[in-house]
């Protein structure tokens, strides 16, 4: 039951993060575009306010919000004080009658500087939500809302002679696998359910180190399958599939060149996809996701041992999303817009939000298998230990633990985003036969060469 | 005769793509955060949100047409026809008409009984506001003919031109104009002659 429950839970959190941040993408990809471009940008879509209204949100909301922080500063230096105070008169393990340890006032401090650090941010984006118009415009986070309410409208136009069946289901292949691939990722560490009778004993208190705890152990991975990996490659594979369906259903002679192309550029780049982190598996000993962020939480992140199969992965799995500069499958000036040139209103829609989900997926791959997945440097599972740096360890219950694990991850993957919606904006398109030379003649080559070498110095050192 | 094309000569680094993408990306992440991050007066930002900001004309801006007033309010306009005999897209339409014969202006100029402008033929060259011996027509307005979905707006009458104030919200101008019978006045009638 608890199982069940967990699970069901656990895949409405990624689908609610995934369907919540792919719609936000295509504003931040408009954007960030327009920033870098000396543009204004999509920020005009709003809802209009009463002044009244916008006045008070704009001044004592905004003013709440920053007191609030500057309450969080205090109650932050307050605990600060108590712990120092705490730990000149009794020392560093002194435990007082009431229980209470130096580690809980810096504890505690730390949270008044998470609370302090979320109300100034609240009070800014409060005071910048409402525009001079006096409209909410959330810096144009609701064009997303407003494109999808545009394409809901749009008629659903179907080319008289297109395979309909094909052409109707072609957008659903291209979306699930981008949603399932999510399936194997681990978002968080193990999360301690207390045993029958009281499920929080364990959640609200400090958990100590590799302890053994009554009760239930879930982990934050919606499905813990033993090919791992392998997985992702797989569900990726059929990718492929929907692209070329899309582009062959069409009865145009545009989508199915730009089918032909995306068909083989993803069949050519899942290869050196998987070739490419076949040295991080020699390294990790293992497929499964989850043992390779342990692997990298007890020794260092990936990207440290395995400098070479970072690049090369950035680079393919770009290729294989079909991003700029390898978007030559939907290339404007020669085939207008690829394999979904035929497709209108949210069946375009689901391509665009399964390219945008593709981006989170190979964001949290890379954060997964290089940058340590959810781990936090010095965080362990009862809290910072600073012990060799400061002198004292920062104890945490183990929800904020858990919480600090998955904001974290999550910040992981927003910068690799951000990078490659940056890397969008910058490169020029490759031209195809580039596209090709680049996957067989260079990124194969490079990755074999760093599978012989890390097996060699694997070899070498043991 | 072949003609030796000289290839562009690229260093290594050029060559290998990558560290030139980097630069790139450099350039294009600092840009970012320069406009999204910095003060509004450090960012560079090429566009305004047109219908809320609205960018500075420059000072000599060629705006609607205005017919300047007299102390009286009445136009300073004398209809000698000059601004619709220079006009090259023939917009100005101008009725003259003779004061009565007891105003002290009778016999020494005349007025506009009907000054028409069609804005959708003027190209706004300035040209009237030359030709304009008396400083009653001018473009110092700084703002455009407004938009409308009725060619009929665009036909610009007496009142209209006279209603639509300078930059400087007044209706004369620094030009003073003498009238029949001030100190500064020629003397002038019909009479006596020029």
């Amino acid at each position: 039951m608890l199982l069940f429950v967990s699970t069901l839970l656990k895949i409405g959190f990624v689908l609610a993060i995934l369907l919540g941040i792919a719609p936000v993408l295509v504003w931040v990809e408009r954007r960030q575009s327009s920033m870098m471009q000396d543009r204004v940008g999509p920020v005009r879509a709003g809802i209009p306010l009463p002044a009244t209204l916008a006045d008070i949100i704009r001044g004592p909301l905004a003013w709440g919000a920053k007191a609030v922080a500057y309450g969080g500063l205090a109650f932050a230096v307050l605990a600060l004080l108590g712990g120092l105070y705490f730990w000149a008169t009794l020392g560093l393990s002194g435990v007082s009658e009431s229980g209470m340890t130096s580690g809980v006032y810096f504890g505690l401090a730390v949270l008044g500087v998470a609370i302090a650090a979320f109300h100034f941010a609240a009070s800014w984006v409060v005071k910048h939500a409402v525009d001079s118009r006096n409209e909410l415009t959330l810096f144009g986070l609701l064009h997303p809302a407003v494109d999808s309410l545009k394409m809901f409208w749009k008629e659903d136009f179907v080319p008289p002679r297109a395979d309909k069946f094909l052409f109707h289901i072609a957008p659903i292949i291209a979306l699930i696998p981008a949603l399932a691939t999510y399936a194997v990722i681990p978002f968080g560490p193990d999360l301690h359910w207390g045993p029958e009778g009281e499920p929080f004993k364990w959640l609200f208190s400090v958990v100590p180190e590799g302890a053994a705890l009554a009760g239930e152990t879930i982990p934050l991975q919606v499905a813990n399958i033993n090919v791992g990996i392998l997985f992702v490659f797989a569900v990726a594979g059929t990718g492929i599939v929907g692209a070329a369906i899309a582009g062959y259903s069409s009865d145009n002679k545009y989508a199915l060149l730009g089918g032909l192309r995306a068909a083989s550029q993803m069949v050519s780049y899942e290869v050196t996809l998987g070739l490419t982190l076949v040295g991080c598996f020699m390294i990790y000993g293992t497929l499964l996701l989850d043992e390779m962020v342990v692997w990298q939480q007890e020794h260092v992140w990936g990207f440290l041992v395995q400098p070479l199969a970072l690049i090369l992965f950035f680079f393919a799995s770009i290729a294989e999303m079909k991003r700029v500069p390898f978007d030559a499958p939907e290339g404007e000036s020669e085939i207008v817009a690829g394999y979904f040139l035929e497709y209108s209103g949210f069946k375009f829609g689901m391509f665009m939000t399964g390219e945008f989900l593709e981006h989170l997926v190979s964001s949290s791959l890379i954060v997964t298998l290089f940058f340590g997945g959810y781990d936090v440097p010095l965080l362990h599972s009862d809290g910072f230990h600073l012990g060799d740096w400061l002198g004292f360890d920062i104890l945490l219950p183990h929800i904020a633990v858990i919480a600090i694990s998955i904001v974290v991850f999550l910040l992981k993957m927003g910068v690799f985003v951000f990078l490659q919606i940056q890397v969008r904006w910058t490169l020029p398109r490759f031209r195809y036969d580039q596209i090709m030379q680049l996957c067989w003649k260079i990124i194969l080559p490079l990755s074999l060469a760093n599978i012989l070498v890390t097996g060699v110095l694997i070899l070498a050192i043991g | 005769m072949a003609y030796k094309i000289s290839k562009p000569k690229r260093s290594l680094g050029e060559q290998s793509y990558f560290p030139e993408a980097a630069k790139g990306l450099a350039l294009t992440i600092g840009r970012f955060f320069k406009n999204t991050f910095s003060k509004e007066e450090n960012k560079i930002i090429a566009t305004v949100r047109y219908p809320d900001e609205v960018r500075d004309y420059p000072e000599r801006f060629r705006g609607v047409h205005r017919l300047t007033h007299r102390m009286d309010g009445s136009p300073r306009c004398v209809a000698c026809l000059c601004c619709s005999t220079a006009c090259p897209a023939q917009c100005i339409y101008i009725e003259p008409a003779e004061y009565e014969p007891d105003d002290p202006r009778y016999g020494y100029e005349r007025y506009p009984k009907v000054f028409v402008i069609d804005e959708l033929r003027c190209i706004f060259c300035g040209y009237c506001v030359e030709a304009c011996p008396c400083d009653a027509i001018r473009m110092d307005t700084g703002v455009h003919v407004p938009a409308s979905t009725e060619r009929d707006h665009f036909i610009f009458d007496k009142e209209t031109l006279m209603s639509i104030p300078g930059k400087d919200g007044t209706y004369v101008t620094e030009n003073p104009r003498p009238e029949p019978g001030d100190p500064g006045h020629p003397g002038i009638t019909r009479e006596q002659g020029h």
